[in-house]
């Protein structure tokens, strides 16, 4: 699993892009939001995407999840080629837009309504439902803050929910866009911590957008350095730092020297 | 000078009241002395002293416009919900819609009360149709708005959860909608009295606009600005009620601020 080449992981990759562009509006008016992209993701791995704002982070988000369909080349989930919203994903955006009417734990159950086999079972099985939502929100330091509406919470507080929203349904797939963004550097931090302990915990496969290299590097197995728009995949690197990373990791020489590479890279883009 | 919280509240709450006397007193004080005749502007004591005199007829003749203007009001509260459900849903019934409702809109009233009144004669009707086909508008325009507004990434996220449009509208437009439904309640309702009482006066036999309408076809200009009065104290009264709703209805949306 040390070779750099596609075929890392199991035979058959979860996600898979081939040669994936995307333009938005048509025409004259088309601007090429993403060119080329073409990525390998396997089943329980963590991929951070880095690039500078505007390169089509968001875009690709949006193509691998199936909320828009590429203008050319293919997208695959599962072996499928994807044409309309694939299942089993979790979202996290980077405003949490949590609902301001429900509380916070309401808020969290909202997929639980919305996908299956748990729409169906929720009316029946309230009180285990809940359960699971309580057990979530403790595991982010939120126990006793189910009841609180979203606007009664700071805005780390926020993305804690944001992200358990995006869990609870037990997603295979997980998209955090920029979800830490916001933040200061402490809370920030602290949740990478948190991300990774659920991430061991769970091994669902995630994709972080981030404009922290830091970030990248502490969660990810595999970092995608993107090019100006329109977006291009420049770099792929590995990171095979030792799990669990602290926040000692992030002070050692080998953490250091991959920040700095990825940040060399991306100052070419700016160059 | 500082003023405790509490004497704060309690000025807040007396200055309605204080603005309304200062300028009763000036309107009375400004009679006497230019020594306006009373067909003109009667003095606001004379208007208490007719209000008085007449209370079994004046309250008599307001529960007609109230209770016509309520029926008008309710019709628009539904047909406007649904409406502006419609057009905030779905583009093509937007794009349809909107400019017809716009043009609508455009029209006076005036001008098709004489009509509603060739198909459908004098009574109640005419001002329950007028006061609906005034109000309904705002409904539309404002639950339009609050469902045309959602997050593109609440958006984004119920459908990557798989939810139909149905569940999107539902879940999340809307409860959105809500606050501003009741939000332009307020507004509806005083302009639904506005429909039923100038249906009265155009032409009918019943409410206050038509009391006000023959008191002053006598140069009892008393009893009409006694009758305006009594509009005016519907009106806020009927606002009040839809305000303490909203503020019931839609909590979140003061983040529980106002909500005491
Ligand atoms: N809905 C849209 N319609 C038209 N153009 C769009 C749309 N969304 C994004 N774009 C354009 O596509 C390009 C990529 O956008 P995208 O949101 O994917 O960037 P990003 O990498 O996520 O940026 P950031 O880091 O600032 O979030 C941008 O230049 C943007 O102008
Ligand atoms: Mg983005």
């Amino acid at each position: 699993m040390t070779a750099p080449d596609f075929a890392s992981g199991a035979s058959s990759p979860l996600v898979e892009l081939n040669q994936v562009s995307l333009a938005y509006g048509e025409g004259r008016e088309a601007t090429l939001a993403l060119a080329d992209a073409t990525m390998r993701i396997a089943q329980g791995e963590f991929v951070a995407v880095v690039g500078p704002s505007g390169c089509g982070k968001s875009t690709l988000m949006k193509l691998v999840t199936g909320l828009i369909p590429p203008t050319s080349g293919e997208v695959k989930v599962r072996g499928e080629r994807v044409t309309r919203p694939i299942k089993g994903v979790g979202m996290a955006f980077q405003n949490a837009t949590l609902l301001p009417w429900r509380s916070t734990r309401d808020n969290i159950m909202l997929p639980l309504e919305v996908v299956e086999p748990h729409k169906s079972r929720l009316r029946a099985e309230r009180a285990a439902y809940f359960d699971k939502a309580q057990k979530l929100l403790a595991s982010v330091g939120l126990g006793e803050f189910g009841d609180k509406y979203p606007w009664q919470l700071s805005g780390g507080m926020q993305q804690r929910s944001n992200v358990c929203r995006a869990l609870i349904h037990e997603p295979q797939i997980l998209m955090l866009d920029e979800p830490f963004g916001a933040l200061d550097a402490f809370t920030r931090e602290e949740l990478w911590g948190i991300m990774q302990a659920l991430w061991l915990e769970r091994r669902f496969t995630a994709v972080l957008v981030t404009h922290d290299l830091r970030e990248a590097v502490y969660l990810a197995d595999t970092v995608y350095v993107m090019s100006r728009r329109p977006g291009r995949i420049v770099k792929i690197r590995k990171v095979e730092l030792p799990r669990p990373r602290t926040l000692e990791t992030t002070f050692q020489a080998e953490f250091v020297d991959i920040v700095h590479e990825l940040r060399e890279r991306i100052q070419m883009e700016h160059g | 000078m500082a003023m405790t919280a509490r004497q704060e509240r309690y000025v807040r709450l007396a200055m309605p009241w204080l603005t309304l006397a200062v300028l009763l007193i000036a309107w009375e004080i400004a009679c006497i002395v230019f020594d306006v005749p009373e067909i003109v502007a009667p003095r606001p004591s004379r208007v208490f002293e007719v209000i008085v005199q007449r209370w079994d007829l004046l309250v008599r003749f307001c529960l007609e416009t109230l209770w016509t203007t309520m029926i008008g009001f309710v019709l628009a509260i539904g047909f406007g919900l649904l409406l502006g459900l419609a057009i905030g849903a779905s583009p093509f019934v937007y794009s349809g819609l909107y400019p017809l409702l716009i043009a609508f809109n455009a029209i006076p009233k005036v001008a098709i009360v004489p009509i509603l009144m060739i198909w459908l004669g004098i009574g109640a009707l005419p001002a329950i149709i007028t006061a609906f086909v005034i109000s309904f508008f705002p409904i539309v325009v404002n639950v339009a708005t609050g469902l045309a507004t959602i997050e593109p990434e609440m958006r984004d996220l119920m459908r990557s959860l798989g939810a139909s449009n149905y569940e999107i509208l539902t879940k999340v437009g809307i409860p959105r909608a809500m606050p501003y439904l009741f939000a332009s309640l307020k507004v509806a309702a005083t302009l639904a009295f506005v429909g039923s009482v100038l249906s009265e006066t155009v032409g009918g036999n019943r409410g206050i606009g038509f009391l006000m309408l023959s008191a002053s076809a006598r140069n009892d200009s008393a009893t009409t600005f006694a009758g305006l009065f009594a509009i005016a104290i519907m009106g806020v009264a009927v606002y009040a009620a839809c305000a303490l709703v909203e503020r019931r209805m839609t909590r979140w949306a003061f983040r529980g601020e106002l909500v005491r």
